[in-house]
């Protein structure tokens, strides 16, 4: 199913049109595929996650791709938007088992290092200043790779022993690492690990 | 005819640059994107900028008339909005305006 796929699918979120339309481009240009929306809520709703439901498909366990209506393989986000903050979208997406090894990427306009820390420390894989560049999008494609290499493996056999070729992946994309990595991240890699859809016990927050 | 353009054009925007109202690097950056499949992106996203810049400048300029007491909270949101969208499209002068501004609202400094 998702072999189809051979572009990477990225869900933007930002509630300035024109942020929208630059980060568009910036993504379009490097070959992923985008879809933008202007808010948090509504990219939950892409993701076929509702805002008040964190463990909403354990009855799909069945069929466990039905979970997204459409496949997404990074989200990225602004900080400051109205309603439901990047930092609140990039919580409730950490939260969610279906979701919480979706890669998130936070970007703001302030360089305020308490809000950076924090990001990292909720999950997000990196923190961009706004402008974006190009070169900030270049970033994302090792977690790109990562997300992608995990559920092709996972189609194929659902098993733990995809962990040796992940880990590879992993440590190529940490020698990688900008400055605003935190080590902290090493903690939380053996969940990423985990295949997605075999976490079906229920983690109740 | 074009050649003339295309040079009034390059003097023009060497001047935005070098008067600090533009801001080469970002302005560049946004240039870089454009290409055959999108010819027109720069021009999309500028006139975006404008349409965008005159509803929040209106918006400002009701805030600010309504003065007793000024609503420095919604004219800080407008501010961050106006200063977010200046910084994407290399407006430097515009940007650090709307920084000063922002400092005057959380001061609460009305004449400012």
């Amino acid at each position: 199913m998702a072999a189809e796929e051979s572009r990477f699918h990225v869900l933007a979120v930002d509630d300035s049109l024109i942020d929208r339309k630059v980060i568009e481009r910036l993504l379009k240009t490097s070959s992923y595929q985008v879809t933008t929306v202007d808010s948090g809520s509504k990219a939950l709703e892409f993701l076929g996650l509702h805002e008040n439901d964190r463990i909403a498909h354990n009855e799909t366990s069945v069929s466990p791709k039905i979970h997204q209506e459409v496949e997404v393989n990074l989200v990225i986000t602004d900080y400051c938007m109205p309603g439901m903050s990047g930092y609140d979208l990039l919580k409730k997406i950490k939260e969610s088992s279906s979701l919480k090894n979706m890669p998130v990427v936070i970007m703001s306009s302030e360089n305020v290092p308490s809000r950076i820390s924090r990001c990292l420390e909720e999950g997000a894989e990196e923190f961009f200043l706004k402008p974006v560049r190009l070169s900030d999008v270049n970033k994302l494609r090792p977690h790109l790779m990562r997300t992608k290499c995990c559920k092709n493996i996972q189609n194929q056999e659902n098993q733990e022993n995809k962990e040796s070729p992940e880990i590879q992946l992993h440590t190529a994309a940490q020698s990688n690492n900008s400055n605003k990595r935190k080590a902290i991240d090493e903690g939380i890699s053996p969940d990423r690990t985990r295949p997605r859809y075999s976490d079906l016990t229920l983690v109740s927050n | 005819m074009e050649r003339n353009s295309h040079r009034q054009l390059a003097n023009m925007k060497k001047s935005l640059f070098d008067q600090g109202y533009l801001d080469q690097e970002q302005f560049t950056q946004l240039e870089e994107l454009q290409d055959e499949a999108n010819p027109n992106f720069v021009e999309e996203v500028v006139t975006l900028y404008y349409r965008d810049s005159a509803r929040l400048i209106q918006n400002i300029e009701q805030a600010l008339a309504e003065k007793n007491p000024l609503d420095f909270t919604k004219l800080d949101n407008y501010m961050h909005q106006f200063k977010g969208s200046s910084c994407s499209i290399g407006a430097k002068k515009l940007k650090n305006e709307c920084t000063q501004f922002r400092e005057y609202c959380r001061t609460g400094n009305g004449e400012g």
